[in-house]
């Protein structure tokens, strides 16, 4: 029985081929479009997942320099209002997992002919431990590194490439201005940040060799910044007032004097920037749906038309056996093949637009094997839903009106 | 007496129109047993059509009874009255109402697809139909490429393959030539002869002295019910 009604739903899609075509075409596109746009949606996600998970978690950074509501007041560049003695004081507290105070600037590197400019963190060895950040190769530098200001580095990857090239770098020594350091590792790469700034264009140092030896700092002790790390996510609303309340009391600000400090949540901007995507994916997906809902229509006027075109043979169906259940599985199948068949192909074309793409355009693009599926599901429920009712039309004809249809 | 294949008692048939229900069928009782072949003669817009429908489960009385092999068909449900005409009724239409884009034998086996019946069985019966009507090497050609006559010997074949025991033809001839009507006429003879009840409608008494009963409607009544005169001189 669906073996017939295969072949004869075949041979009426076959009799009007450009007609089924054209419906098809509907359906290819929605699909295609879903499926393309679910693909771009899923990869920004994704891209900002990687991109979230490279910053380490439960991260606050605190930054030097006088903030009001409308931000920072005072250039981080003038005098600098946080030093390692409010980093070891911060580690103290409850709820904090690791301290890693940061002196920043950047730098003219030069090995043999090649020079490359980088930004170079001056730290302690927490700070990897902080940012989760594993070597690709080497060894990072130790606590007795920073007591004694050795003239060791960590490099990462873009500074590897500028400046070593294919050579293996670890032990190999650059120079800042007429100073030699040696390479001591190679870190593991993270790609961009969430500003699209490339986190691999770097140089990590103890702190104390760059602010003695690289920056000369006149402030001695000063930082830039301090990286914290809550020991869990629910401990950081806790740990933010804490670090609040105990920067203002060792810098003995007045109650009505602003934070000469700007402390960030960064897992909150990351949260932000990830529900950003999930919303814009989800548009995408909505956008992308109406196109299916459109091929959804084109297939019930198609499906309509080609009711009323076989009034009769309808009919004559009806008058040799056929019960309504079968006029309505006929037609109904009809709607379904063309509409899974259409999503076959829109499948097709949106998986290879969204490798084009990712060739073309650089974009990340994710095609999930559910979106597959949802794709599939959704082009046969098309199917049924805007097929049913020109089917319900048919097999509810009377007998003999549709014979006496001319 | 054997069991009538068709009885009606007391129908009427009522069309809704504008202007008003409009009488069709007006009281009418009729009784034919196994074996029959009977003529309903009638002038234009006289019922036969209607009673002709009625007979086939296609329509429904507005009143009174109608038994098909002793069934009160109004206590059938759609789908039962669509097996009686998938296996007990027989259609012949005037314009043979053949499925344009199927071959013959996919239009003779058609019944057989909502028999349920495979494909190998449907395929072999409907060359075997096809064959009895003299039309076996046809069987993969599609309607338009045959005449007219050829046409409604295919319609015949395909009330015949789920072996019917009542061919119901409304005007089988209307669209014919005399002489090709006089052919098909000889098949319902032929058919008849094996013992299938035929009823057909037809406006022409040459066509109708193949019967061997005639019913004459007027104005939705049966005005006259009698077996046909000299049967064994219009058979020859
Ligand atoms: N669907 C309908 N609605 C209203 N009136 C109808 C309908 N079908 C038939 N009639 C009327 O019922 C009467 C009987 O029609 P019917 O078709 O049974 O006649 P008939 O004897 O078959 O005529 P013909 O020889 O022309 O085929 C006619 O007057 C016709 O106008
Ligand atoms: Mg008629």
């Amino acid at each position: 029985m669906l073996g017939a009604m295969l072949h004869e739903a075949w041979r009426a899609m076959g009799a009007n081929r450009l007609r089924t075509l054209l419906t098809m075409l509907g359906m290819v596109i929605g699909v295609g479009a879903v499926v393309l746009m679910m693909a771009i949606g899923q990869g920004a996600q994704y891209a900002v997942a990687q991109t979230i998970s490279s910053m380490g978690s439960n991260i606050f950074v605190v930054l030097s320099g006088y903030t009001s509501a409308g931000g920072v007041r005072s250039g981080s560049g003038n005098a600098p209002t946080l030093n390692v003695a409010d980093a070891n004081a911060i580690a103290e507290l409850d709820g904090v997992d690791t301290v890693a105070p940061v002196h920043w600037g950047s730098v003219q590197m030069v090995y043999g002919p090649n020079n490359w400019n980088a930004w170079v963190q001056g730290t302690t060895p927490s700070y990897l431990d902080a940012r989760s950040w594993p070597l690709a190769d080497g060894a990072a530098f130790t606590d007795s590194d920073v007591r004694a200001a050795t003239r060791v580095a960590l490099i990462g990857r873009t500074v590897a490439q500028n400046l070593f090239g294919d050579e293996s770098p670890v032990g190999k020594t650059f120079r800042i201005g007429q100073a030699p350091f040696v390479v001591l590792g190679v870190l593991a790469p993270k790609g961009q940040n969430l500003e699209g700034r490339d986190q691999d264009d770097l140089v990590v140092m103890p702190l104390t060799t760059a602010q003695r030896r690289v920056f000369g700092t006149p402030f001695q002790g000063s930082v830039r910044q301090i990286l914290v790390k809550a020991a869990s996510a629910e401990a950081m609303p806790a740990v933010e007032k804490s670090i609040e309340a105990l920067l203002r009391q060792r810098h003995r600000l007045r109650d009505a004097a602003d934070n000469d400090f700007t402390l960030r949540n960064l897992t909150a901007v990351a949260d932000t920037a990830a529900e950003t995507t999930r919303v814009m994916s989800l548009l995408l997906g909505a956008i992308a749906s109406v196109s299916l809902l459109v091929g959804g229509i084109g297939i019930m006027n198609i499906m309509l038309v080609s009711v009323t075109e076989r009034t009769r043979e309808i009919g004559i169906r009806m008058a040799i056996g056929a019960r309504e259940r079968d006029i309505l599985a006929q037609f109904l199948l009809e709607a379904i093949i063309i509409s899974v068949i259409g999503c076959a192909i829109g499948l097709v074309l949106g998986v290879g637009g969204a490798a084009l793409a990712n060739q073309l355009a650089k974009m990340t693009v994710v095609v999930s094997g559910s979106s597959v599926l949802t794709a599939f599901a959704v082009a046969a429920g098309v199917g049924i839903f805007f097929g049913f009712y020109p089917a319900k039309k048919a097999a509810r004809l009377d007998p003999i009106e549709a014979l006496r249809y001319q | 007496m054997a069991e009538a294949v068709i009885r009606i008692e007391a129908l009427f048939k009522a069309y809704d129109t504008p202007a008003g229900p409009f009488p069709a069928l007006k009281d009418v009782n009729l009784a034919i047993l196994p074996g029959e072949f009977v003529a309903i003669m009638g002038p234009s817009g006289s019922g036969k059509s209607t009673f002709m429908n009625i007979l086939g489960c296609l329509d429904r009385p507005s009143e009174g009874r109608y038994f098909l092999s002793g069934r009160n068909v109004a206590e059938l449900g759609k789908d039962e009255t669509a097996a009686l005409r998938n296996r007990t009724i027989g259609f012949v239409f005037q314009g043979f109402n053949l499925l344009p884009r199927m071959t013959l034998a996919d239009n003779v086996a058609l019944p057989l697809v909502y028999s349920g019946i495979g494909h190998a069985e449907r395929r072999e019966r409907a060359q075997a139909m096809l064959d009895k009507v003299g039309l076996g090497s046809y069987a993969d050609s599609l309607p338009s490429r045959i005449s007219g006559g050829q046409q409604q010997r295919v319609a015949i074949a395909r009330a015949l393959t789920n072996r019917p025991s009542l061919i119901l033809a409304d005007e089988p001839t209307g669209n014919l030539d005399s002489h090709t009507s006089q052919e098909i006429m000889g098949v319902f003879r032929a058919l008849n002869d094996e013992g299938i009840t035929i009823v057909l409608i037809t406006h022409e008494n040459d066509i109708a002295a193949h019967a061997k009963r005639q019913v004459r409607f007027l104005d939705g009544r049966i005005v006259h019910d009698a077996p046909t005169q000299q049967h064994e001189a219009a058979s020859c």
